[in-house]
């Protein structure tokens, strides 16, 4: 076992290594200036605008800056972004505790809502609740974030007038402060935990199917067990294999955040942080956590897959 | 004759043989405006004074929270570093300079005793020097004293090059020294009739020598304080977050009397501008949003009984189409749009007077600009003094097809003009922004009705505007045959704005595209006015050469303005901002109250 995770790390190296090559070079090639601001400001001779891209080395070759970052990156230096002027960890630890907080709810909102759903629904195939289940969760992930973040602010900000529709860090701590940091987080985590609980209640409930009909289901019911012993008990804990490793590939996700939910709200997170680096061409911050991504998504792959081994006897490293 | 009278008045007021009230009614009789009557008066010798201010308050704090909202945050806090007007903004919270821009476009003493004038001997009258006296007693927000070795210090900072500022600019040029611990004296190389620059507006903003001495030059970017300013502002820093948010609390050693009037400020970045005009007008969330760019009718729709309202202050900035001089099609020593070439289309006069006539600037403005923006003929449209009265603009596609019909572009089968086997067909750029696609739109349809085809091109806009020497698509670059975007104005003076397209500055292969002159334009008898202009110290003179400038860019067709473009902000009903349009929306943070 423990030759097979070091065995997957081993890989993880070239693999990441290739990563950070194709997205080193695709930002490289992208157009743009993170100075661009400055060409129609009369204040600022162009000369200035030139001068600052030669300092920060974006008129040297590509493979000459792929080499400095990549042999800062291995000494633990992430660089600085271009346009703060701030180093790159700064910012991303910056921003981390707000994505795993509204990101993470809106996780656990999913679960919440898709096991207990996609469970009941699968004991009962068909019935008005599996069909009801069902419809809204086509819709669910049918809509997406963007057209229900903004359906949202229109009816609980702008005519109910209930929720404020800009997040904003308040400063302070007790209950009030709680109570607020709770308050202006329900929306976005409503919508994004009920897009993910959509799909997620979908799968649940064709896990739960597959297991169901299984010959020894029928057995523990035929020994007279009841119902909630052989759903919890017997079907569940197969049917649940699947879905652990889908929520393990989900993980990365609250940490890399999510960019439009991110951005409609004004949430200070990984995922904003991510779209004004590109928008504004700055390189090192998009770079870093993008690469902090690929290395979480490697990662989570290979406890997903240590996971399933785990759960499921059958399945052998090799 | 005119301007002899004009002498004459000036010398009553200086003497006092005429009170300066009078002055300037007679100024407004003749069709000139308050603000320029008092320019006039200003550059003539007499001292220049403030607009009234309609500050309220009468003691210090107790306002509340002021909250901001800036759809695109703050990233960084130290002014001399600050590339867009964002961080502008955002420094400008903790930093101050020694002078503002009010909103008459008025010098308004901030850490300065006093504006420098002829008569306090701040002005010299060869315009070469400048002495500014410091307002005694104002303290940095760590307790030190401001003194003059600060301002020299921010002079140094600027102008080291290894420090990567984006001032420099602004302070190169001149030396300045300290004459006293409350007295600098500017020294400039050439004579500077725009002398108001270095130390004033958003460039102007003074950092503490005390805490960034150790960090001049190669290692500006490791100063602590980039992030945690200490400067000598109304608000002291709290909290600050690149990209999302800035917080700062009342200073209650601030050196204004009874000011400020909020307890504590809050910038908070991100989103778009709709929402953020939005949270301001119909949820009253925030108290003030900045550059609302969006379309009028959805803001007319948002303030139907709603908490806030919109305010537009009036500047010089100008949206325009530019034309090509240079032939984009053809290379010349590996250089596209060479200033060796003639645009085959283009240099012809009829032709670039016909597609003046083809944009429909009231149509634009009905469909998109709305209250933000102006329709106008001229390329300088401000300050008052320096807007020439000699041009006009109109819309007719008839004429237009005449005068191309003189040029010899005859309509072929197609309806398209041609001429020699040639189609008359242009590509016209811009950058990605909702506004310009719809102006694009409408220049186009106007254009095709006169039998032009057009090509219409977007460009992403940090790359239309980067300096990037690789990139073919730079507005620079001018790959294209006609181009429009927006040139600020960002100080009440047009030097920098005009100097832009003395043919000196061509963009050139050799000068790597930093050439301003991106039109191409080379006009000998424009060159010599700037030139003059650059020089002169008569303010009078001086107006009159940058209204020559202008009426020979209008004369020529080198560009075609669109929209003389307003600053649209968002504002809650009750609060009472101190708005210029020749300032960054912060610069008079100092005046802002609520009323209640």
């Amino acid at each position: 076992m423990s030759q097979y995770i070091l065995r997957r790390l081993m890989i993880a190296i070239p693999s990441l290594l290739g990563i950070s090559l194709v997205l080193f070079v695709v930002l490289a090639l992208a157009p743009g200036d993170p100075f661009s601001e400055l060409a129609t400001n009369p204040n600022v001779p162009p000369e200035v605008q030139a001068a600052l891209r030669a300092k920060f080395g974006l008129d040297d070759p590509i493979y000459l800056r792929y080499l400095h970052w990549l042999v800062a990156m291995a000494q633990g230096d992430w660089g600085f972004s271009f346009v703060s002027r701030v180093d790159v960890d700064t910012l991303i630890l910056q921003r981390l505790p707000t994505t795993l907080y509204v990101v993470g709810s809106s996780q656990l909102l999913a679960l919440l809502i898709a096991i207990p759903v996609g469970v009941f629904a699968a004991t009962r195939p068909y019935s008005i609740f599996d069909q009801l289940a069902n419809t809204f969760a086509f819709i669910g992930f049918s809509l997406p974030t963007f057209f229900t973040g903004i359906l949202f602010i229109l009816v609980f900000s702008v005519k109910l007038d209930w929720l404020p529709f800009v997040y904003t860090e308040v400063p302070g701590s007790g209950i009030k402060w709680a109570l607020e940091m709770i308050r202006q987080a329900i929306m976005p985590v409503m919508v994004l935990g009920l897009f993910q609980a959509a799909s997620m209640t979908r799968f649940v409930r064709s896990a739960m199917l597959d297991v169901i009909r299984l010959d020894y289901v029928t057995t523990a019911r035929a020994k007279g067990l009841g119902q909630a012993k052989v759903i919890v008990k017997h079907v569940m804990r197969n049917a649940m294999i699947p879905v652990v490793t889908l929520i393990a590939l989900q993980i990365p996700a609250v940490f890399g955040g999510a960019i439009v939910t991110e951005q409609i709200f004004r949430i200070p997170g990984i995922g904003s942080l991510l779209i004004s680096s590109i928008l504004a061409n700055d390189t090192p911050v998009v770079m870093a956590v993008t690469f902090v991504f690929a290395c979480l998504v490697v990662l989570f792959n290979l406890i997903a897959d240590v996971l399933y081994g785990w759960l499921d006897p059958r399945i052998s490293f090799r | 004759m005119f301007d002899n009278n004009l002498r004459g008045m000036i010398d009553d007021v200086k003497d006092g043989r005429m009170d300066r009230r009078a002055f300037v009614k007679r100024m407004i009789a003749v069709g000139l405006t308050a603000p320029m009557a008092n320019q006039i008066l200003a550059i003539g010798g007499v001292a220049m004074a403030q607009s009234p201010n309609p500050y309220k308050p009468t003691k210090r704090g107790g306002g509340g929270p002021l909250k901001l909202l800036w759809w695109q945050g703050p990233t960084l806090l130290n002014p001399h570093f600050a590339t867009g007007t964002k961080d502008q903004d955002g420094s400008r919270l903790f930093y101050e300079p020694l002078a503002s821009w009010d909103v008459d476009g008025h010098l308004n003493p901030i850490l300065a005793a006093e504006i420098p004038s002829i008569q306090n001997g701040g002005l010299s009258a060869d315009a070469k020097s400048v002495v500014w006296k410091l307002k005694p007693g104002v303290k940095w927000h760590d307790g030190k004293p401001f003194t003059a070795d600060d301002v020299v210090f921010n002079w140094e900072y600027a102008t080291d090059p290894a420090t990567a500022a984006v001032s420099s600019g602004t302070y190169s040029g001149m030396t300045v020294e300290k004459v006293d611990d409350l007295t600098v004296r500017i020294k400039f190389k050439d004579p500077t009739p725009f002398w108001a620059n270095a130390f004033v507006g958003a460039y102007g903003c003074i950092i503490p020598k005390h805490l960034f001495a150790e960090y001049k030059g190669s290692k500006s970017r490791e100063a602590p304080n980039n992030l945690k300013p200490v400067g000598t502002s109304p608000y002291k820093f709290v909290e600050f977050k690149p990209g999302d948010l800035i917080r700062g609390e009342i200073n209650q050693d601030y050196h204004m009397p009874n000011r400020p009037y909020f307890d504590t400020i809050e910038m908070k970045g991100g989103g778009d501008a709709v929402s953020a005009a939005r949270a301001v007008i119909q949820t009253g969330e925030y108290d003030f949003a900045w550059n609302i760019q969006v379309e009028d009718e959805v803001l007319l729709r948002l303030e139907k009984g709603g908490k806030g309202k919109t305010l537009y202050a009036v500047g010089g900035d100008i949206e325009f189409i530019a034309i090509n001089f240079t032939d984009p099609n053809t290379e010349v020593d590996g250089e596209r749009s060479s200033i060796k070439t003639k645009h085959p289309i283009l240099s012809d006069p009829k032709v670039r007077q016909a597609l003046a006539l083809l944009v429909d600037r009231e149509s634009v403005k009905k469909a998109i600009y709305g209250r933000a923006g102006r329709t106008t003929a001229n390329y300088l449209n401000g300050p008052e003094e320096f807007v020439s009265k000699n041009t006009k603009w109109e819309f007719s596609v008839e004429k237009a097809s005449a005068l191309l019909d003189q040029a010899g572009w005859k309509p072929g089968s197609d309806g398209i003009r041609e001429k020699d086997g040639k189609k008359l067909k242009l590509l016209y750029q811009t950058s990605i922004n909702g506004p310009r696609q719809k102006t694009q739109a409408i220049v186009k349809q106007a254009f095709q009705k006169a039998g032009i085809d057009v090509e219409l091109k977007s460009v992403v806009a940090s790359v239309f505007f980067s300096s990037d020497v690789a990139n073919p698509d730079t507005y620079s670059k001018f790959y294209a045959d006609i181009e429009m975007f927006q040139i600020p104005m960002t100080q009440p003076d047009p030097a920098l704005h005009m100097r832009r397209y003395h043919s000196r500055n061509v963009a050139t292969k050799e000068n790597k595209w930093q050439g301003s002159n991106f039109p191409r334009w080379v006009n000998k008898d424009f060159d010599a006015a700037v030139d003059a202009a650059d020089t002169e110290t008569d303010p009078i003179k001086r107006a009159d050469l940058y209204i020559k400038c202008n009426d020979l860019m209008w004369q020529d067709t080198v560009v075609i303005p669109v929209m003389h473009r307003l600053a649209v902000e968002a504002c809650s009903n009750t609060v009472r901002p101190a708005l210029s349009g020749w300032a960054n929306q912060t610069d008079n943070l100092q005046d802002w109250y609520r009323e209640t």
